[in-house]
């Protein structure tokens, strides 16, 4: 009981969170500095709200889940701080995962920021903090390339891989497929992660900008845990993956 | 002579009081001007509501009014201008065109111990003016431009022109935003392809494939979207911003601005480009154009059928229509996202002639990127500044020198520091030998896997002869065959001449056509070819010269009396119309003595453009990237003008 509470809370606190970033951005692009005053530093500030996940998924073998996937960054033209967020929530309202990002940012190419920072789990339990180096940006063949390497407040190392690309079928109507891969060095058993492989998560969502800002979409999406990551599961009588059918909208201040 | 002198004057009164119409009616004040000012005069700059496209939003106004108004100067006088800022943000006016000292010039931080109007304050300019010709004026602090703080100059020739003409008529195009220009910003920032409605699409590719006449032709069309997409490149990107609706004197097409005519009459248009962002190509059915001015300078008279007016250039035109219909003026926006029009007829308020369909939109090619296959690691300006020290110097080339006798850069340090551009001496490369071109083997261009390219010690453009042949008139290229500079079958493009999509025959406007009529300085060699390379970063749109955007740049030193020689390369896929205050740019273009001067020219994607540069006004000049949102980014320098004296311990 006290457990839902608080699981309750936290999904509260996210999404007040979320919000406020939301809220948020359209307000830093207002105050965004133009620098009239001499001497003129003709730097400009300014910043942006990504979610490109905010969606619901019905498992076809699993249960049904919340899903946001969100990242902001604020700043010039080189350096940058960025907030990154993703979770899921059960359908009784209990976030299963969720975890923030803060960091710091360089253009180190055309194309690539370095970023280096923290990132605090909330869920699952027990919540732990990691330290995050990565590189994110544009590879060649416009695909969008986020890369995280992580090491725990325990020691454990971890990385992620997020590919994406946005196939323009019409102006407004956009294909994306992606694909999510998380690794990990050693086994962390509290935390039911095994090493290697640990999950492998695609997806394929059609979405229509409305504007940039607003684009609702569908999808389908087919995730798998494997390894001893999806021993862990069996054993807690979990599913390890399945297809799931998901709506939701792409939100772009 | 008084008669038509007299009926000038009316004429030119006419269209002023035109101006005079707030574009929004009851939405701004009427202003009380309607006739030239007197020696003294007066602008006040305010927030105004604007209605231009049916949606009331914020703008800025001078007297009111947006355009501001017109400024009628007389050659020779000396004239007072209070501009009083009722802003509550930090202003200034600039004197686009305009010959003056420095502290006269109005950029805050650059020019001579100005530093802008504070809100609430009144500012006095004067000076005396040494030309006569078309100019305008706008803010230079931030991005108030766009939002309407724009208005024209005439200024009227001490001695008689040499053409005449009954009719006077200031045509300024400007392009209009419902958004906030720092929204504009904002969204460029955060999604470069933002205001782009025309990208490539999968729907496309299919008609593509579908009208191909063959499979080698289907194979093309789906290598080069490949190319584009390993480059991380949009072909499509021709303007950064959109949802302009394109004005005439303040005037939307549907309201159809008139400029009145009598059959048989001589009509001058002056043709003003003060649109933040967009290119337009002037055309009108029917009529034949003469262009007689090019930025505020008589040139030798060119008929035209169209011609390409960038941001902030001004070219006079003489027409004749004859018979006693309505003509349009069109002007139709580089990437053809719409039209300014406004109408020559023989009487006021004639509803508008039906918009014609654009012309193809233009598609960037690999030419286009001047066969720069794309931004590779640090280079083109990002992230780092590269070395660039005041005074950047390119090694000189001379006429027909060969390789072998190229010039140690002068300048001490700063020159040498540039010792890793030892080899970029575009100039010299015409004489470069065809057949070291025929190595590259660009005949695979479109499968071409530009990281293996990068590899390749030939594709550092400094060996590139058709990357460089468009340094135009540098010597050795003034009678390069541009037709022979193809790469596997492509041509590359003439850095002068405008493809504007006109009808086979059409005569367009080049800046080769451009002869000046009375040539202010005579032909000499330049001290210093100076290299400006036009960077920037299109992913997280900004820009730069020599890889440094201007917050984080050194000025430009020039001496006082050499002759310097920009070299403007440009690296990106963008135009850049770039604009020198204070001092003519003198564009190589192969007339000799005879090169126009201009204040503003216009740097074609990929291409090289010599330009000289008479250094003989002292004191601290903008030079910048007249698209604003370039400008505002980062494509701007201060080129500080000194003494040789000074120069030395100036820094």
């Amino acid at each position: 009981m006290a457990m839902k509470t608080k699981s309750i809370q936290t999904a509260a606190a996210l999404a007040v969170l979320s919000l406020a970033a939301l809220q948020a951005a359209p307000a830093y692009a207002q105050a965004m500095q133009h620098s009239t005053e001499p001497p003129f530093s003709h730097e400009v500030f300014t910043g942006a709200v990504l979610f490109e996940k905010l969606e619901y998924g019905w498992g076809l073998d699993g249960p049904n889940i919340g899903r946001w996937d969100g990242q902001a960054w604020y700043g010039g033209d080189v350096n940058r701080v960025w907030l990154k967020t993703e979770g899921e929530m059960a359908r009784n309202g209990r976030v299963e995962s969720a975890e923030i990002q803060l960091l710091y940012s360089r253009l180190v190419g055309y194309y690539w920021d370095f970023q280096a920072g923290v990132r605090y789990d909330i869920r699952p339990q027990p919540d732990r903090f990691y330290g995050v180096i990565g590189l994110q940006g544009l590879a060649p063949g416009m695909f969008e390339v986020d890369l995280q390497g992580f090491v725990s407040e325990r020691g454990d190392l971890s990385a992620r891989a997020e590919v994406s690309y946005d196939a323009y079928i019409t102006q407004r109507l956009v294909l994306q497929p992606n694909i999510e891969a998380n690794f990990a060095l050693q086994k962390v058993p509290e935390l039911h992660v095994g090493s290697g492989i640990n999950d492998v998560e695609a997806g394929l969502r059609l979405r229509y900008e409305v504007t940039r800002e607003i684009s609702p979409y569908i999808g389908v999406g087919y995730e798998r845990k494997l390894g001893d990551t999806a021993r862990y599961a069996r054993n807690e009588g979990e599913d390890v993956g399945g297809w799931t059918f998901m709506t939701g909208i792409r939100l772009f201040f | 002579m008084t008669n038509d002198k007299l009926s000038r004057r009316r004429a030119l009164g006419l269209g002023v009081a035109a101006l005079a119409f707030p574009a929004a009616p009851g939405a701004l004040a009427q202003p009380a001007v309607g006739r030239a000012m007197p020696r003294e005069f007066n602008l006040t700059l305010s927030h105004v509501t604007a209605n231009i496209t049916g949606r009331r939003r914020p703008a800025m106004s001078i007297n009111g009014q947006i355009p501001g108004p017109v400024l009628r100067f007389r050659e020779g006088e000396e004239v007072v201008i209070n501009v009083t800022n009722r802003l509550r943000e930090h202003t200034s006016i600039h004197w686009h065109g305009l010959i003056l000292p420095s502290g006269q010039d109005g950029v805050p931080g650059i020019s001579d111990g100005f530093q802008g109007i504070d809100a609430g304050g009144t500012h006095q300019y004067r000076f005396p003016l040494v030309q006569a010709g078309t100019y305008w004026y706008h803010s230079h602090s931030g991005v108030q431009e766009q939002s309407g703080i724009y208005g024209s100059i005439v200024i009227d020739p001490a001695t008689p022109e040499p053409f005449g003409y009954d009719r006077d008529y200031i045509v300024q195009l400007s392009d209009w935003t419902d958004e906030t220009p720092s929204h504009v910003i904002a969204n460029l920032k955060r999604d470069p392809g933002y205001y782009n409605y025309n990208k490539r699409t999968l729907a496309s590719l299919v008609g593509e494939l579908r009208r191909a006449p063959d499979g080698a032709a289907r194979s093309a069309i789906v290598s080069d979207r490949i190319m584009w997409g390993d480059m991380r490149m949009d072909p499509t990107d021709i303007e950064d911003v959109g949802g302009y609706t394109y004005l005439v004197n303040g005037h939307t097409p549907a309201q159809n601005f008139t400029s009145l005519f009598r059959p048989g009459e001589t009509v001058r248009l002056r043709f003003i480009n003060s649109g933040a962002m967009t290119h337009f190509d002037v055309r009108i059915p029917g009529l034949e154009m003469t262009v007689v001015q090019a930025h505020g300078n008589n040139v030798r008279p060119v008929a035209v059928d169209e011609f390409r007016i960038a941001p902030a250039e001004t070219f006079d035109v003489l027409v004749r229509p004859r018979d006693g219909r309505q003509y349009q003026v069109l002007a139709e926006s580089m990437g053809r996202q719409g039209f300014a029009q406004f109408s020559l007829a023989t009487r006021e308020g004639l509803p508008a002639l039906p918009l014609p369909p654009h012309r193809p939109r233009p598609v960037l090619t690999m030419a286009d990127m001047g066969v720069n296959y794309g931004p590779s690691g640090l280079d083109r300006g990002t992230p780092l500044p590269e070395v660039d020290a005041p005074g950047h110097v390119a090694p000189m080339d001379m006429g027909g020198m060969d390789h072998s006798s190229m010039q140690v850069p002068a300048g001490g340090s700063a020159g040498m520091q540039q010792g890793s551009m030892g080899g970029m001496n575009h100039g010299s490369m015409a004489g470069m030998e065809h057949s070291s071109m025929a190595g590259m083997n660009h005949a695979g261009m479109a499968g071409m896997n530009h990281g293996a390219m990068g590899g390749m010690p030939g594709m550092d453009h400094s060996s590139m002869p058709g990357r460089n042949h468009g340094s135009t008139g540098a010597g050795a290229t003034g009678g390069m065959d541009h037709g022979a500079m193809g790469h596997g079958g492509m041509a590359m493009p003439d850095p002068l001449v405008n493809d504007v999509g006109a009808l086979p025959g059409a005569r367009v406007l080049s800046y080769r056509d451009l002869r000046a009529a009375k040539p202010l300085y005579p032909v000499r060699e330049p001290t210093r070819v100076i290299e400006i390379r036009l960077t920037g970063n299109m992913e997280r749109y900004f820009w730069s010269i020599n890889g440094n955007s201007f917050s984080q740049a050194q000025p430009i030193q020039l001496h006082l009396g050499e002759r310097a020689r920009f070299r403007f390369v440009n690296e990106t896929m963008m135009n850049h119309p770039m604009h020198l205050h204070g001092m003519w740019m003198i564009p190589q273009v192969g007339n000799g003595a005879e090169n126009p001067l201009l204040h503003t020219v216009n740097i074609k994607p990929g291409s090289t453009v010599d330009v000289d540069i008479e250094a003989d006004a002292p004191g601290g000049w903008a030079f910048h990237c007249h698209m604003l949102y370039h400008m505002e980014t980062g494509m701007m320098r201060k080129v500080s003008v000194v003494a040789a004296r000074q120069s030395v311990s100036a820094r």
